[in-house]
């Protein structure tokens, strides 16, 4: 590995480990991303779930949903503490890679929405009656690599946004159609690993295509994330 | 890329946000070991001037030069050699003092970075309280360490909003001889201030924005805010 890519990855995990050391002693994004997810989950139970037997295939769309909507308050506190403190100004003042300050916080959100998923997926297996975890192999595949796209455009649009005024608008609906491909693969993939005879072969489809767009989706980022980011 | 420069120079600068001109065709320039003062009432364009010379924010026209080279031109390592202390502090509540300047320094890659960050924090007199979370600290205590913050990587341009701001008289006396000493040291300082009594001290000169546009300030006698107050209600 040479030295200026040691360097940009040396950058990337100081702002991880700082994201996360804040987070765990203030807990604030995780209690609040885990409440909404599962109260999200509990919503849904109440309204698809009829005499213990719930819609076919609604589980693999509920937990979809749940990710997306804890994964854009997660985005959105996370960023805001950041220009509350305007400590955003002062990551984009060190003469550090800008793309690693933003794979940073990439990596440490996903890290927080990796937490919540450990909570969120349980709940979804139980009150959904769904067999989530009957091949947990492609199913943490497909969550893992859904989670990482969605995390890699909303990082980016929470960055940018975190000035605006209006950015708690903003922010869902500038991240919703741009992370349409990801909901459709998470979906699509999960409902393949929910049916009564599993159709795993589908569902690597739907993973490796969701790794493809992890690599779009976080090639553009990086890429345009130093101009976007100056004012 | 190791950059240096002696002299800051601001060619015909202007910024407007939509319709609203917040600078216009702004020139001036500051040398190695000068500290000058931005001088100006509220609105006037002193924190996005300050904002602009930083890189934070692109001129809209008009350009800054670092010692003959523009931003664009030097790169990032520019960024190694510039301080900016603005009036949010930049700091993490939630992490320590010590932690606070950890975190940046290893953002600005430093070596020796224990030994430096033990200076930082005596410097600014938290050495008893290099432990305790920042949430805990006083204005001036949080100003402080943010000047250290800012200094931790020795810069050749500091720039400075309202520094003043939260210190008590010693920990303002004690900011004026850190700023001489910086001055020894060529590192060039540009201040906004209102507290023109404490920066009178210690600035060689002066320069007022009004309205986004650069005002002279005469020479001659009266003491700085005398000056000031003639130049702006006249």
């Amino acid at each position: 590995m040479n030295a200026s890519m040691s360097q940009f990855l040396r950058v990337a995990w100081i702002v991880v480990k700082k994201d996360l050391t804040v987070e765990v002693r203030s807990r604030e994004i995780l209690y609040t991303t885990l409440f909404f997810s599962v109260s999200c989950v509990l919503v849904f139970a109440i309204a698809f779930v009829r005499q213990g037997r719930p819609l076919s295939d609604a589980a693999a769309g509920i937990l979809w949903v749940a990710v997306q909507f804890s994964g854009t308050l997660a985005l959105g506190r996370t960023f805001e503490r950041e220009r509350h403190t305007e400590t955003l100004r002062a990551l984009m003042l060190a003469p550090a890679d800008r793309p690693a300050i933003y794979l940073g916080k990439l990596l440490g959100i996903f890290a927080l929405l990796s937490v919540a998923e450990v909570i969120l997926l349980p709940a979804v297996t139980l009150l959904f009656r769904a067999p989530l975890l009957a091949r947990p192999l492609p199913m943490i595949l497909l969550l893992v690599s859904g989670t990482i796209g969605f995390c890699a455009v909303g990082t980016l649009f929470a960055a940018m946004l975190a000035r605006a005024r209006s950015r708690d608008v903003l922010l869902p609906v500038l991240l919703y159609p741009m992370t349409i491909p990801v909901m459709i693969g998470g979906v699509m993939g999960t409902v393949a690993l929910t049916q009564p005879e599993p159709q795993e072969a589908l569902a690597w489809f739907w993973i490796n295509l969701l790794v493809f767009w992890d690599v779009v989706f976080i090639t553009l980022s990086m890429w345009t994330f130093d101009p976007l980011m100056t004012e | 890329m190791s950059v240096d420069f002696d002299e800051l120079s601001l060619v015909d600068l202007s910024r407007h946000f939509g319709r609203r001109k917040v600078l216009s065709h702004i020139s001036f320039s500051c040398r190695a070991g000068e500290i000058v003062g931005l001088l100006g009432p509220n609105g006037a364009g002193k924190s996005t001037l300050l904002s602009i010379v930083s890189t934070l924010v692109s001129p809209s026209e008009g350009e800054v030069r670092y010692g003959g080279q523009t931003a664009r031109t030097i790169g990032a390592g520019l960024r190694r050699r510039l301080g900016l202390l603005a009036h949010d502090l930049h700091l993490y509540p939630e992490l320590t003092a010590r932690e606070n300047l950890t975190f940046f320094g290893g953002l600005y890659g430093l070596d020796n970075l224990p030994s430096r960050v033990d200076r930082a924090v005596a410097l600014a007199g938290l050495t008893d309280r290099a432990d305790d979370f920042v949430s805990a600290f006083s204005r001036g205590m949080r100003q402080r360490l943010a000047l250290e913050r800012v200094l931790l990587h020795e810069p050749r341009l500091l720039l400075l909003d309202e520094p003043f701001t939260g210190l008590d008289d010693a920990s303002g006396r004690a900011l004026i001889g850190r700023l001489r000493a910086l001055k020894a040291t060529g590192c060039i300082v540009l201040i906004a201030t209102h507290d023109l009594d404490l920066a009178e001290d210690v600035l060689d000169r002066a320069v007022v924005l009004q309205a986004g546009k650069l005002v002279a300030l005469q020479d001659g006698p009266g003491t700085l805010r005398e000056r000031y107050r003639v130049r702006i209600h006249g």
